[in-house]
């Protein structure tokens, strides 16, 4: 068979059924064989939109996802989302059409050097010269990208090897002599972990994303519950503790919860869980001494690399749990129950909010607006925040009990959310998939409604419309003397408008009672719908 | 301080990209890299000489090891390994001076490898220190051109840095 039709038996060998793409002349090949194929194409609306699709696919499913383009300007849109999914470790595979074997090197019509310029950004990449190989550099792409630190992996083909003739076989193993990713924790280091955390007084755990790329969540839960350990999370690890736990305390970090910073810079030991801690949620603590560090990652790379580790576990997350569960549990024989009493009430005591002040009139205050939102809700929903304002809003206000939040942590990138929501909604048609972003973000994605429509696929948009790039506004009032430049959204078009000429209905949100009603109907709707909500101008995230 | 770093890395067309492009993008400084085939034809080594606290030494092992194609890293210590570098350096040369640079060239153990009648091509290997000073003294006759490998080392005693341990 054709290289190009090996492909598609390499994909359905790795059970992907859906895969996120735009053609060009350079990858028709393997778009013929898709037409022969059951594996269902979603065509987006901008190559980089297919990248965020497979990175929200994936981080719902657990496992790699696929986004396709074509040589050349294809490949080259799909960079910002290829270092976007590389930042937030999610499993991806990425197949690029490229020019000509004899052809490479020589500035062809559309070629670019695609492994060359997304090397920074991959966990690795193929340019695949040798027909032969096509099976086992699927195999070995599928398999780097979804074990250990999950990462994005790039293949490129070239037309002529897309055509070329070969055996067909798909390899049942795969062994790597260079890429050994550890599973079990270091023995010893786990003893260790264990003895921090029976000296302790004032323990904390902090969840990180790693929580969900690992699989780790429920057992992160269950060993909090059984220390009677409070719980703070990364913006990445928001939702791995249900927030009704009376042992969650938010999110922690520049944006994050007074009580969470405050446990944060008390607690005598504090055990990461898949946390980076990245320089924004990391802020909080910079001056800390005096204090436990245990440290569990899949990457050793990270141990070590934001904050100092007194006790480094270099392990997947779901089997250290597992090993520091058994100790724990044989700890509770031997001396009885956990108990953290004196230490959990005293961040009990920091919980409060500050009140929300209604907005004036024609505007919903953007708090209140997520915290109507998350009250209508359903448990089982996936709600994506975009970047800027919304984010921070959405991130604070939300609240997770079997649902899922999703945005682009690592890289901030603008223009996630409605992409990666459509590609949630295509991994988990049963759950209630929002986006959520701000009125330039939204700017930057919009087109991708027409995706959402042509696919049948109904997720639920929510534009935080200030008529500003809010977030660096607010930078620029705070920083910068209050000098204003290039933030102000003057020109953007009337949404419900765009949302009606993309045929999908759209409510404006603009007082308390039209958000509730607004929401409630976006709900009901089987069908895309897009809330334009008038949020004040110069509402701030940090007071 | 300055780090001898020995990489295994599978010999596959892109792995030296990978490789100096990590240093490159991280911001750690190279100050020499040597490759090279091992005896297994399919494993080339990457002698890498990097500058650099411990925190960024840590840092670029476990970065590099991140790399698909890397095999192995290993740091080696300066008590224990064998340094040395290549050098050829070609030097104005008449007739007259040629004992006095012969003199120089039979004290550190270099060779002639090759004499026109105004220049002289000298070859010599050892530590980076002494290669140093080597040059140094024939400064003074008029460099005309020095190519250098960049450091190579290997550990003293049995100890030996392979894919099997
Ligand atoms: C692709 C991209 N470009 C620029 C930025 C810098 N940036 C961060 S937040 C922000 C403003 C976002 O404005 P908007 O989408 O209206 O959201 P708001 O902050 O008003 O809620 C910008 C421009 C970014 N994060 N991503």
């Amino acid at each position: 068979m054709t290289v190009a039709r090996a492909m598609t038996e390499c994909l359905k060998a790795e059970g992907i059924s859906v895969l996120f793409g735009y053609p060009g002349a350079a990858i028709c090949p393997f778009y013929d064989e898709l037409y022969k194929s059951d594996i269902k194409h979603i065509l987006v609306r901008h190559e980089v939109n297919a990248g965020h699709a497979a990175s929200g696919y994936a981080r719902i499913t657990g496992k790699p996802a696929v986004c396709v383009a074509t040589s050349g300007p294809g490949a080259l849109n799909l960079i910002t989302a290829i270092a976007t999914a590389y930042m937030d470790s999610v499993p991806m595979v990425i197949i690029t059409g490229q020019v000509n074997s004899e052809q490479i090197g020589r500035d062809v019509f559309q070629e670019a050097d695609i492994t060359g310029s997304a090397e920074p950004f991959v966990k690795h990449s193929y340019l695949l010269k040798r027909p032969e190989d096509t099976a086992e550099v699927f195999k070995r792409a599928f398999y780097i990208a979804g074990t250990g630190r999950r990462g994005p992996v790039l293949i490129d083909v070239p037309f002529d090897v897309q055509q070329s003739e070969i055996d067909f076989e798909y390899p049942e193993t795969v062994d790597i002599r260079s890429y050994r990713p550890s599973t079990k924790g270091n023995g010893f280091q786990i003893k260790r972990a264990i003895n921090v955390l029976k000296e302790s007084k004032r323990p904390l755990i902090c969840a990180g994303g790693g929580l969900f790329t690992g699989n780790g969540a429920a057992l992160m839960r269950e060993f909090a519950k059984k220390a009677d350990i409070p719980v703070v999370s990364t913006m990445m690890g928001l939702g791995a503790m249900p927030s009704d736990s009376g042992l969650y305390f938010g999110m922690m970090g520049m944006h994050g919860k007074k009580a969470a910073n405050y446990a944060v810079n008390q607690c005598d030991a504090l055990f990461l869980f898949g946390a980076r801690v990245g320089d924004r949620a990391i802020a909080a603590m910079e001056q800390r001494k005096n204090f436990t560090v245990v440290h569990i990652d899949i990457d050793p790379a990270e141990i070590g690399k934001n904050i100092e580790a007194n006790v480094p576990i270099v392990g997947d997350i779901t089997l250290v749990l597992e090993q520091l569960t058994e100790q724990l549990d044989a700890v509770i024989a031997e001396q009885g129950a956990f108990s953290h009493a004196d230490w959990l009430h005293t961040l009990d005591e920091r919980r409060g909010e500050l009140p929300t002040e209604p907005a004036e009139k024609g505007f919903v205050n953007p708090k209140s607006f997520i915290c109507e939102l998350d009250r209508q809700l359903p448990a089982h929903s996936v709600v994506v925040a975009d970047v800027g304002q919304n984010q921070i809003w959405t991130a604070a206000n939300i609240s997770l009990k079997d649902g899922r939040f999703l945005t682009s942590g690592g890289m901030g990138t603008m223009g996630y959310s409605l992409p990666a929501a459509i590609g949630a909604k295509c991994a988990d048609s049963e759950a209630c998939v929002v986006a959520v972003c701000g009125d330039g973000s939204f700017q930057m994605q919009m087109n991708e409604i027409a995706t959402a429509v042509q696919h049948g696929i109904n997720v639920k948009i929510i534009v935080m419309r200030n008529r500003w790039l809010g977030m660096v506004r607010e930078v620029q009032e705070r920083a910068y003397g209050n000098r204003l430049i290039a933030v102000s959204l003057d020109g953007s078009p009337d949404f419900t408008k765009i949302a009606e000429a993309y045929g999908i209905e759209s409510m404006l949100v603009d007082s308390e009672e039209s958000a509730a009603e607004g929401i409630q109907k976006m709900l009901k709707s089987d069908k895309p719908f897009l809330l334009d909500v008038a949020v004040p101008e110069f509402e701030k995230t940090i007071l | 301080m300055k780090h001898t770093i020995s990489v295994l890395v599978e010999n596959h067309a892109g792995v030296l990209a990978r490789v100096a492009g990590l240093f490159a993008r991280r911001g750690f400084n190279i100050d020499s890299l040597a490759v090279g085939v091992t005896d297994d034809e399919k494993v080339s080594r990457i002698t890498i000489v990097a500058d650099g606290s411990d925190y960024t030494l840590e840092q670029i092992e476990k970065q590099l090891n991140k790399l698909i194609d890397v095999i192995k890293v290993k740091t080696l210590s300066p008590d224990s390994m064998v340094p040395r570098e290549l050098i050829l350096i070609k030097i104005n040369c008449t007739a007259k001076q040629r004992p006095e640079i012969l003199s120089i060239c039979e004290l550190f153990h270099g060779k002639i490898s090759d004499i026109s009648a105004n220049s002289v091509t000298i070859e010599m290997s050892d530590s980076v220190q002494n290669i140093n000073n080597f040059e140094e003294l024939l400064r003074p006759y008029g460099i005309k051109e020095i190519v250098r490998t960049g450091t190579i080392a290997i550990q003293k005693g049995e100890a030996a840095v392979t894919v099997k341990n």
